[in-house]
């Protein structure tokens, strides 16, 4: 007898949290013990503003499948204005890989407080199944980085 | 001498495709360049294609090997790689001279097998130049645009294309596509011969020579004072380089993939600021000194260590594609070169 | 207009106001102009040129010049004199040191332009009223300018001078330009279309860096992509993903300092159409942050740098369009 294997898609996401709002957001999903899948893996950042358009190419490049960036909210920013930069700088990031034909439902921006482990948690479950909906990232891929 | 006409040549390129790869210059967006050929490919009548032959020998970037680790063991997997036999049809003269030179570095020893491997399995089919252009100065090379050499040369001659074997694999070539072939005479493609030489005549860079150049001390050329006006504009690219035939410095780097180090070559640019970099420093720091390193090396260094063969083949590449359209024979005119009557 | 040019270039030479001249520089063959510093009235009466091939655009020399002992003269054309007051506005160039006069550009004509209609033996071009005429070893031949100018002379956003010391012939507009329109096809196109569209064209990119370094606005003295240290360091794309980083970046980098110059996509030894890059950037700058034109005042501060409390948020990029 055949068992037909089903190899599920788990896919790799990279979630850019800034130290002093979204990373602690994490920390209080945590401490709440809300669930969150295991394949988000968070790069600690001093700000969102910190996140270099390069930054998020490069997490594509090593085999992220989606990328997404969490800081404080518009006016709450540790360093007063940083978030309102990188809004900017990752409105025009995110356009021009639109541009470029690449999924846009791939990269994100979500304000999240260090309050809001809630949101935390709900963004990074809702972000991760649109990813698995959307497949393995071939676009922005390295296939040098894939093959094992 | 064998012919086939002109609107028969499909049949000639199918039969060489049946057995082999075959490439041809294509007409693109990005101006003319080799492609595979297939049924409903159309030959490109343009003079030359935009980047040179060289990438059949010498692709821009190449593995060599893959290092694996475990612990403190390192598994060392070199590249293998499968060759096959392959044609490339319509290069020009110039190109097809390029090649002794790219072969003067990569075939001595220790010999390249990377190249020595590509070089074996390709049969290059040459075309004369009907209609050479204004950048064109080959013959100051000793490259005859009417005798374009490979392993087969071609001719065409109104509707008809005149095919000769130049070598033994050129030979083998031609027997197996002999059906698409029918017999013709040498002396018929006489004519082309003489109307490319009166051509080449007429063109403005015909006089161009390296008299001036070859009668000068290596040091007095080196330390001239020539070289900070010519090299003022010089952006540091490395477009002249890349679209150069004989162009052949590259550079070995490791590539971290993260689950192992990809070890690759790839072309390296003596134009680039990063070009000498050792662990002590840069022995070009300035854009002058590296464009002077270009020339010299084509002009001097060359010809001084390989009994005074030019690395140029005047394919006029880098005059159609420098951004600042400075370029060799701006810089031999300069350094005195002469026109000779 | 090039004798003009030559006669106060003298005449500012002779009268100490400035001591070397930046202009252009004939060639082999009408077309293959070189930009170059003259010191003398000689050097300009031998070589000096302006004409329809003087494309290149001289502002970026003037980093490296009005460092320089002295003043130099620098000729620039209104399209020049945009990426001129943007770098001023990064503090990159001395302004003391630079003497400006602003010269028209009637639209400059595209040698490739010439080839592709079958032209070889190129020996002489010249403009003849609204034609040119190129004469070539097989004979002469007549075309229309406006069918071998280049693209991005076809687009013009401006034939006004954005600075200068002094005018030579009249001061032209800024133009009502349908650049935007192939950024716009492309946008309406699906992204499937458009990954395969880029795709071809960045696949073609041999990384010579000419688009990087003849870019008035990459000025940085050692690029991230030649800095070994940063970990992104590479001579030749060797994959798809480093063809694709090394434009996106480069675009991202200039975006709100391009002055939408074109000299990017003129420069491409392999016809990639570079400025479309530059261009959707400030397309986006333009409908989402207010109407922006780089170069225009060099006092302004760049939209990159700036920000209001109400933008718009990047989940933008989701909801429009497609």
């Amino acid at each position: 007898m055949q068992v037909e294997e089903t190899k599920e898609f788990k896919p790799t996401i990279v979630a850019f949290c800034c130290n002093w709002c979204s990373y602690a957001g994490a920390d209080l999903s945590g401490t709440n013990r809300l669930n969150y899948p295991a394949n988000v893996k968070i790069i600690r950042v001093p700000c969102s503003c910190r996140v270099n358009p390069m930054f998020i190419l490069r997490a594509f490049q090593r085999g992220a499948d989606g990328v997404i960036l969490c800081g404080c909210h518009p006016g709450d920013c540790h360093y007063t204005t940083g978030n309102y930069y990188a809004r900017r700088r990752m409105t025009l990031l995110f356009s021009m890989l639109d541009f470029l034909g690449i999924e846009k439902e791939r990269t994100r921006v979500e304000w999240v407080s260090a309050a809001e482990g809630a949101k935390f948690a709900a963004t990074m479950n809702d972000f991760v199944a649109t990813i698995t909906k959307l497949g393995e990232n071939r676009r922005l891929e390295d296939i040098r980085c894939k093959k094992q | 001498m064998l012919k086939v006409s002109v609107d028969k040549i499909n049949d000639l390129f199918r039969a060489i495709a049946a057995t082999q790869k075959l490439y041809l210059p294509v007409d693109t967006n990005a101006g003319a360049q080799y492609r595979e050929w297939s049924e409903g490919v159309t030959m490109s009548q343009a003079l030359n294609t935009n980047r040179s032959a060289k990438d059949f020998f010498f692709p821009q970037t190449e593995n060599l090997a893959e290092f694996k680790m475990e612990g403190k063991k390192i598994e060392v997997k070199p590249q293998v790689n499968e060759y096959e036999d392959y044609v490339v049809f319509g290069v020009r003269a110039c190109d097809a001279a390029s090649f002794a030179i790219l072969d003067r570095v990569f075939l001595s020893e220790p010999v390249d097998t990377f190249y020595a491997h590509r070089r074996e399995h390709g049969t290059i089919i040459t075309l004369a130049c009907n209609r050479p252009a204004e950048t064109c100065f080959c013959t100051t090379f000793g490259v005859d645009p009417a005798v374009p050499g490979g392993d087969v040369s071609a001719w065409q001659k109104g509707e008809e294309l005149y095919l000769e074997a130049q070598t033994e694999k050129g030979e083998k070539l031609l027997q197996a596509v002999a059906g698409a072939l029918s017999q013709a005479e040498s002396e018929d493609i006489e004519p082309v011969k003489a109307a490319i030489r009166v051509m080449m005549e007429k063109l403005p860079l015909a006089k161009l020579s390296l008299k001036g150049i070859e009668d000068q001390k290596m040091l007095d050329l080196f330390y001239s004072d020539k070289w900070n006006a010519l090299s003022e504009s010089c952006l540091g690219c490395g477009t002249c380089t890349f679209v150069c035939p004989t162009c052949q410095c590259y550079d070995v780097r490791d590539f971290d993939t993260g689950n192992g180090i990809q070890r690759f070559r790839c072309w390296d640019s003596c134009m680039y600021s990063d070009f000498t970099k050792m662990a002590h420093g840069n022995i070009r720091n300035s854009q002058m000194e590296r464009f002077r390193q270009r020339f010299m090396h084509k002009l001097v260094y060359f010809p001084e260590n390989n009994e005074g063969i030019y690395s140029c083949v005047g394919c006029g590449r880098c005059l159609a594609k420098c951004p600042i359209h400075m370029n060799i024979v701006k810089v031999i005119k300069t350094m005195g070169g002469t026109e000779n009557e | 207009m090039q004798e003009a040019m030559i006669k106060r270039a003298k005449e500012l030479l002779a009268e100490g106001t400035v001591n070397r001249v930046m202009g252009w520089q004939a060639g082999e063959f009408a077309y293959d102009i070189t930009p170059t510093v003259f010191s003398s009235a000689d050097e300009l009466d031998k070589a000096f040129v302006y004409n329809d091939f003087c494309s290149a655009n001289v502002s970026k020399y003037m980093i490296k010049e009005s460092r320089k002992e002295g003043k130099i003269l620098c000729f620039l054309k209104p399209c020049d004199s945009y990426s001129f007051n943007q770098l001023l506005a990064e503090h990159r160039i001395w302004r003391d040191n630079v003497y400006i006069i602003g010269i028209p550009s009637y639209g400059k004509v595209d040698v490739n332009k010439v080839r592709a209609k079958g032209v070889t033996g190129i020996t002489g071009i010249h403009t003849d009223g609204p034609n040119v005429v190129v004469e070539t070893i097989y004979g002469s031949e007549t075309m229309v300018k406006m069918d071998v100018m280049e693209d991005r002379c076809l687009c013009c956003k401006s034939k006004k001078h954005m600075v200068y010391d002094e005018l030579l012939g009249e001061e032209g507009e800024v133009l009502q330009s349908n650049r935007f329109e192939q950024v716009e096809a492309l946008e309406n196109m699906t992204p499937e279309e458009r990954y395969e569209f880029w795709r071809s064209e960045l696949s073609k990119c041999i990384r010579c860096n000419a688009c990087r370094n003849v870019c008035p606005a990459c000025t940085c003295e050692n690029c991230v992509f030649d800095n070994p240290a940063s970990g992104v360091a590479n001579k030749a794309p060797s994959s798809d993903f480093e063809e694709n980083m090394f434009h996106i970046i480069r675009a991202f980098h200039v975006a709100g300092r391009c002055t939408d110059c074109g000299e990017c996509s003129r420069v491409c030894p392999q016809n990639i159409p570079l400025h479309l890059l530059n261009r959707k950037f400030i397309k986006d700058i333009n409908e989402l942050y207010g109407t922006y034109q780089a170069g225009e005042d060099k006092d302004a501060r760049g939209p990159l740098t700036n920000f209001t409390v109400d933008d718009c948020e990047p989940s933008i990029v989701h909801h429009r369009r497609g």
